[in-house]
């Protein structure tokens, strides 16, 4: 905890890398989001672009699939005026640490000031942290099944829009929580930002083995843990990183723990429904709510730009040299 | 420290005399008016009001057009911007509570360009003083100081609003 504290934050308690939620605090949490709120205005403009960051060079280094994460960085990045790379690299498992840090060497040589990370390996954007050169900021977009901090902060946005104020809600996540880098940094940020009650509701399978470490409530039954809501997160049912029989059949599942209509209505009336996407209809979720009126799920995509500028700007902001003040 | 208080009433007279003889000199009606925060924001609505223009007032933060981020990085306090509407072929009145380098103006400018392709820009501030760095004059002016080394100006409000000259 405190190794990851000191390797994200500069000595002036600066964000420098952007890693895991855990080890940062509620007062830059709130940072992160006011930052934000300030980007959306962007949008607004003919032109989408403020010159920020005009001249730093931004390297998508994705070592995994991704679509709305690497396009909303891509495109958080091209709003602040940073050149962008995109790099896809399909990881060789056994060669994976010299690779790693061949490429890393490759990419400091042209004198780039930042890097967006994804990763199959859990502790793959600390890795990077730790070797990259000092001038260079990290941002983790997803490793292994350890943290997808911008996801969560995304979320805590979009819920403090909704909701303006977070101490009094009853947030439930429910679905594929073990095998959730998603799931993991929401429930940290949730709670350093004050939430009294987070609910994680899935089979016993899909829970993480040590749920009670994480101070939430653990339901099994889908209609139980709906009661009275405030905020209900559904996660992707994760195919591809389930490994045996954790799970009957697609079908089994959406009739236990697919979101419908029927289900919402034991929580309160104005609940938000939130999703990081991409969703299986029919799945985890049923089409009539991921389309109703109480989903903001593309509100969140859309957050999403703002959330990742505010974080871009914060981390390439600790490698300025200290002055104070400016000239009007 | 010591401060001098200066009459801002007056000061904002002139500005809204001003104003209102170039817009009739320009032969311009509507234009919109837009503040820049925070000070540019109290003293727009001041002038809005005296001025009773029809078009809603918008605002801008110019944090993220500053010419030193690299410098001094940004601050999440920073405030989105409102325009309520297009400022395409519109007539713009900017303003703002000092104008001293021009830096801000200049950033305030390239934001709105940002926006769209305004018909005209008037600069209206409260107080210019000397220590131009670029060239940039404002079209109406409350108030003309000269400070001594050491002495600074500030506006404090929004209510009620001050604006005196320290000597630090």
């Amino acid at each position: 905890m405190k190794k990851k504290n000191r390797l994200q934050l500069d000595d002036n308690g600066k964000l420098k890398h952007f890693l895991t939620i855990e080890g940062l605090n509620r007062q830059l949490l709130i940072d992160i989001l006011d930052t934000a709120e300030s980007f959306t205005s962007v949008t607004e403009q003919t032109v989408k672009k403020v010159p920020l960051l005009r001249g730093k060079t931004i390297v998508n280094l994705f070592f995994e699939a991704s679509t709305r994460t690497r396009t909303t960085f891509e495109l958080a990045a091209k709003r602040l005026s940073a050149d962008v790379l995109n790099i896809n690299i399909q990881a060789s498992a056994t060669a994976k640490g010299e690779t790693l840090l061949d490429t890393l060497r490759n990419l400091e040589a042209m004198h780039c000031d930042m890097f967006v990370v994804r990763h199959a390996d859990s502790g793959a954007a600390h890795f990077i942290a730790q070797h990259a050169a000092p001038h260079i900021s990290v941002i983790n977009a997803g490793d292994g099944q350890h943290a997808h901090p911008t996801q969560a902060m995304l979320d805590m946005f979009t819920i403090r829009r909704e909701k303006g104020e977070f101490h009094k809600l009853n947030v439930a996540i429910v679905g594929d929580i073990r095998h959730s880098r998603v799931a993991r940094s929401q429930i940290h940020a949730l709670s350093m930002l004050g939430v009294e009650d987070i609910r994680i509701i899935a089979p016993k399978t899909l829970l993480p083995t040590e749920p009670d470490a994480f101070g939430v409530h653990v339901y099994h039954d889908l209609r139980e843990g709906l009661r009275d809501v405030d905020v209900v997160i559904m996660l992707r049912l994760q195919k591809e990183r389930m490994r045996g029989a954790s799970l009957p059949s697609e079908h089994e599942y959406f009739q236990l723990f697919g979101l419908t209509e029927e289900k919402l209505e034991l929580a309160k009336a104005d609940v938000t429904v939130m999703h990081p996407g991409p969703i299986n209809r029919g799945v985890e979720i049923d089409s009539a709510v991921a389309d109703g009126s109480r989903s903001v799920i593309l509100q969140q995509v859309t957050h999403g730009i703002a959330v990742r500028m505010a974080v871009m700007s914060m981390a390439i902001q600790s490698h300025l040299p200290e002055t104070t003040g400016g000239v009007r | 420290m010591n401060a001098k208080e200066l009459d801002i009433d007056l000061a904002l007279s002139n500005v809204a005399q001003t104003v209102s003889t170039t817009l009739e000199a320009r032969n311009i009606q509507s234009p919109i008016m837009i503040g820049i925060h925070t000070g540019g924001v109290w003293i727009a609505q001041q002038l809005h009001r005296r001025l009773g223009l029809d078009e809603p007032l918008g605002t801008l933060d110019i944090s993220f057009y500053r010419d030193d981020f690299t410098r001094v990085g940004i601050n999440p306090q920073v405030r989105p911007s409102a325009l309520p509407l297009s400022v395409d072929d519109r007539h713009i009145i900017l303003v703002d509570d000092v104008l001293y380098t021009g830096r801000t103006i200049r950033a305030a400018m390239n934001e709105l360009f940002d926006y769209g392709r305004p018909a005209s820009i008037m600069l209206a501030v409260l107080v210019e003083r000397d220590g131009r760095e670029l060239p940039i004059q404002a079209d109406a002016v409350g108030q003309h100081v000269a400070l001594a080394e050491g002495e600074q100006i500030k506006l404090q409000g929004p209510e009620p609003l001050t604006l005196s000259i320290t000597r630090v």
